[in-house]
């Protein structure tokens, strides 16, 4: 039980860590492996809260697809790479720090006031009973889901190709 | 585990995720830093769902859906910067001022 507050503990603290570095590092490449390595500590997190699949899809889906993708957006509108003082909208900086702070200090007095105690994990969820639970009981919102994906997928296909118009023109 | 410090971590999260939003001035930044949001809610879920020791697993099952909408999310989200960028030739929210007197 020792060992596992202080991977917990260190878990954390490094999650904070590199989250910050997602909001504060110049250079948009590293602020894209800052994020990577947020997620893969939140699966670490996910693991020892006894997660595992939601940590799995985590690791599946956001490391695997939306980080490339991420990465394609990045290269595609030519953000610039290496060092950019850039980057940041300075004017914005003090006030946005002063908003995120205090949204930071009423969120947590609220949820220490709130919340207390202390978990005891002692056996890993099953999988198996997820499953069956996201196909009895969550099946409509499942379908619905499905549904918004091939909608977002239909959505994401049409904002993105260029207007045939356009083509048209540049082929005269 | 001990609930307090990763409540606070999550709302670290959300509130540094406010800051990215407020802050940067490149569009695709903007939606890293609204991922970072939606993880510190993910974080949240997961641990209540543990912290009630949940027969029905609504916490994990809910995180899962915000996993797939965050997917469609960016996925949206990208070609709209992508089409912004067509037409303007850049990618810098601050620039994005046609509705602006």
């Amino acid at each position: 039980m020792e060992l596992y507050e202080i991977v917990t503990y260190f878990v954390l603290l490094l999650l904070l860590s590199t989250a910050l570095r997602v909001v504060t590092t110049t250079n948009v490449i590293h602020a894209a492996v800052s994020l990577v390595f947020t997620l893969a500590l939140t699966a670490v997190l996910f693991l020892l809260l006894s997660a595992e699949f939601v940590a799995l899809v985590l690791i599946l889906v956001y490391i695997g697809a939306v980080i490339v993708l991420f990465l394609f957006g990045i290269m595609i509108t030519r953000a610039p790479l290496g060092k950019n003082a850039e980057l940041d909208n300075d004017k914005n900086k003090k006030a946005g720090a002063v908003i995120a702070f205090s949204i930071f200090l009423l969120f947590s007095y609220i949820l220490i006031n709130g919340f207390s105690g202390e978990i005891a994990i002692d056996q890993a969820t099953s999988t198996q009973l997820l499953g069956e639970i996201l196909l009895t009981r969550f099946v409509f919102p499942f379908e619905i889901v499905s549904f918004v994906l091939l909608a977002a997928l239909i959505g994401g296909i049409t904002l993105a190709r260029k207007d045939e118009a356009l083509i048209d023109e540049d082929q005269i | 585990m001990i609930v307090q410090p990763v409540l606070i971590i999550a709302a670290a999260l959300f509130s540094l995720g406010i800051y990215g939003i407020l802050v940067r001035r490149n569009a695709v930044m903007v939606l890293l830093s609204i991922e970072l949001i939606l993880n510190s809610v993910n974080i949240n879920f997961v641990l209540f769902d543990a912290m009630l020791a949940d027969t029905m697993m609504n916490g994990q099952i809910f995180s899962i859906f915000i996993i797939t909408i965050a997917a469609a999310e960016v996925g949206i989200g990208l070609a709209i910067v992508l089409m912004l960028f067509r037409n303007r030739q850049t990618a810098n929210i601050d620039e994005f001022d046609l509705m602006k007197w």
